[in-house]
């Protein structure tokens, strides 16, 4: 018999070791194959097990759910997992092996297409390549959404000896977490994508950037680079291609502004995680001043894919100008969180209501907050904005790395309001004035509306324009977004604290 | 989990100084790497990694006090972080974090006083849907509550 179990951390933190404990003492002679999480946060732990080659699910499960589930009487018996509603309307393409295989088993991985993007990439040449990216639309998802293969061509025509693929795995938006899912449930796909990316720009070395708040994370993404050097996926010969490319796991330090490009750089080459001006930009002078590739854990996994099915196949998925697909990650006050990868264009009532199944709380839903801690406020009342680029600009949000935050009717949007500038004052790098001083000054003034004071509110709306026009980097560039549209958007929270003074 | 910090040699630290000299960017994985050794970057170190990397006391003191991670003096035995951010919030996270502090009598980033235990904040451990978020050392913990976390802090000894 074999069970398939998550080893992701999401499971985890919800008892999967205790699961394992217990299937192993009822079941010794099972094989138990730990695995990734199918992004069905709700159900985990979900213990899958195999019956004529299907695998059925049960979740979310405890220890003493063991016995039942393996005598097949079990009530939390789900049917086959890829028949599950969430899993059907799903278009996985970057999380197509997550939750599926054993992360850190290379044979799994090339038994589900891995590696066959690489191997068609080094065929190619490196102008081809980086025009296989562009033709796909592949954008940054790691919020900024700057077309992935320009950067890449910036990259390439550089002139230098030594050239970096830096991968941004500094995931600190509450909200997000589909990079950490990726690299503890696939890191091959990351690994392969880096690869390609050194290739085809002409970099012979990458570092990954992994925060160390993920320590599950860094175990497996660590362990993984290891087989691979071992296997001769990365080393001085790629697959026996001649060319040269290898990588190493840096981990952070607890310093959110790191997930900034140019901070990161610093960080990384062991410095204060100061932000930098640019020009120039991290394409030219990068890494220790060298020309750099600096993508976010789901732009680079997602190169593979595009190399194995054809980079048509995936700008045939989206809407407009966001080709491919977005990786939801639907958290907080919510039913059913997790990760949902589908095309651009899902509207955001559909994410929050359809799927998500509204609030945990089971009360109304207030607002969801989308992109991470920079991002805006989103009412009910802009539910019908479909998940793009452009269109979310429109309706004066962004969608960052695709998390949305919900939150029920209860929540106080001017203690969210207070809590984004009290962040960004905790975490800015301090290099630039709006945000040092800026988000320091929008705590107080914040409180100045809470007592009650007329005059703070157009100061605090004076105070964001000045942060957003005048910071360097998004930190404080952003905070006002969430600011502002608790401002706006909930006009009530902040007018009833006046009342109430009076 | 939290190392023992009273018995290094001079011999150790030079080796750990010296295993990332070479390396590009070697300051935050020598640093990591002294304080997972000795629970804290003592002051000690500071004199061979300057001399190592060619770079002034101001800069180390620079690097060492920007990041949230690096400590000037050693943590209590385990160190309880409990997720602050926007997705934990949402689902109560403020009243958990304000329930385990009054419980434990400290402020952030307090050690109980028979150093069993550090509490401090983290903003996101990735766990955004199954929040509220802690971590015990390296051990997540989702959908906490004041019962889960009274648990986990009576078999931390604090």
């Amino acid at each position: 018999m074999r069970i398939f179990l998550p080893m992701d951390s999401a499971a985890k933190s919800l008892g999967a070791e205790e699961v394992a404990a217990a299937l192993r003492a009822a079941a010794p002679e099972a094989e138990i194959v730990r695995t990734g999480t199918r992004g069905m946060i709700w159900l985990e732990p979900l213990v899958e097990i195999e019956m004529d080659g299907v695998r059925h699910g049960f979740g979310p499960a405890t220890p003493d759910d063991v016995a039942a589930i393996l005598d097949g009487t079990s009530t939390k018996a789900l049917g086959p997992v890829e028949d599950l509603d969430w899993m059907r309307r799903q278009s996985r393409l970057t999380f197509a092996r997550v939750g599926v295989i054993d992360p850190l088993s290379l044979t799994d991985y090339q038994a589900h297409g891995g590696l066959a993007g690489l191997r068609r990439a080094l065929g190619m040449s490196g102008q081809a390549i980086v025009d296989e990216v562009k033709t796909s639309g592949l954008r940054g998802r790691g919020g900024a959404g700057f077309p992935t293969g320009i950067k890449w061509q910036t990259v390439h025509d550089a002139d230098a000896p030594r050239k970096y693929i830096v991968c941004n795995a500094d995931e600190g938006d509450s909200g997000t977490f589909a990079d950490r899912m990726l690299m503890e449930g696939d890191p091959f796909t990351l690994i392969e994508g880096m690869a390609i990316a050194g290739i085809g720009v002409g970099a012979t070395q990458g570092y990954v950037y992994l925060r160390s708040e993920y320590p599950d994370a860094i175990a497996v993404m660590t362990r993984a680079v290891e087989i691979a050097r071992a296997a001769g996926l990365l080393g001085a010969d790629v697959l026996g291609s001649g060319k040269a490319f290898d990588m190493e796991i840096r981990k952070g330090a607890g310093a959110y502004v790191c997930g900034e490009e140019t901070s990161l750089l610093n960080s990384l080459e062991g410095k204060r995680g100061v932000v930098r001006a640019k020009p120039p930009l991290p394409a030219l002078e990068g890494f220790l001043g060298r020309p750099t590739v600096v993508n976010n854990v789901i732009s680079l996994a997602t190169v593979p894919v595009i190399f194995e099915k054809g980079a048509q196949h995936y700008a045939e998925f989206g809407l407009g100008r966001s080709r491919g697909t977005v990786t939801l990650q639907i958290a907080g006050n919510v039913a059913r969180g997790g990760m949902f990868e589908t095309a651009f264009g899902i509207t955001l009532g559909e994410v929050v209501n359809d799927l998500g199944g509204g609030t945990r709380s089971g009360r109304p839903v207030k607002a969801v907050q989308v992109g991470g801690p920079l991002g805006a406020y989103m009412p009910v009342t802009k539910f019908d904005t479909p998940l793009g680029y452009e269109e979310f600009d429109a309706a004066g949000g962004l969608i960052g790395h695709a998390g949305l935050t919900v939150f029920d009717d209860t929540t106080d949007m001017l203690g969210m309001a207070r809590f984004a500038m009290e962040f960004c004052a905790v975490e800015s790098c301090g290099k630039c004035t709006p945000c040092r001083i800026g988000a320091v000054r929008g705590v107080e003034t914040i409180d100045r509306i809470a007592e009650g004071d007329p005059a703070a509110l157009p100061l605090l709306a004076d105070l964001c324009e000045t942060m957003q026009d005048g910071s360097l980097c998004a930190l404080g560039g952003f905070t006002p977004f969430p600011v502002m549209s608790a401002v706006t958007q909930f006009p009530d929270d902040f007018a009833r604290q006046k009342e109430a003074a009076e | 989990m939290q190392p023992a910090a009273s018995t290094f040699s001079d011999d150790d630290l030079h080796a750990l100084v010296n295993a990332h000299a070479r390396r590009e960017g070697p300051l935050l994985p020598m640093l990591h790497d002294i304080q997972d050794r000795f629970g804290h970057i003592p002051e000690t170190a500071h004199e061979p990694i300057c001399n190592a990397l060619n770079i002034s006391r101001a800069e180390l003191h620079g690097v060492i006090s920007f990041y949230h991670d690096f400590r000037k003096a050693p943590a209590g035995r385990h160190v309880l972080k409990v997720c602050r951010a926007e997705s934990c919030q949402s689902v109560g996270a403020n009243a958990v974090a304000d329930a385990v502090l009054a419980r434990l009598g400290l402020e952030w980033h307090g050690t109980t006083a028979n150093g069993a235990v550090t509490i401090e904040p983290v903003y996101c451990l990735g766990l955004c849907a199954c929040a509220p978020a802690a971590m015990m050392d390296d051990r997540v913990i989702g959908r906490v509550d004041a019962a889960k976390l009274d648990r986990i802090l009576a078999e931390a000894g604090a």
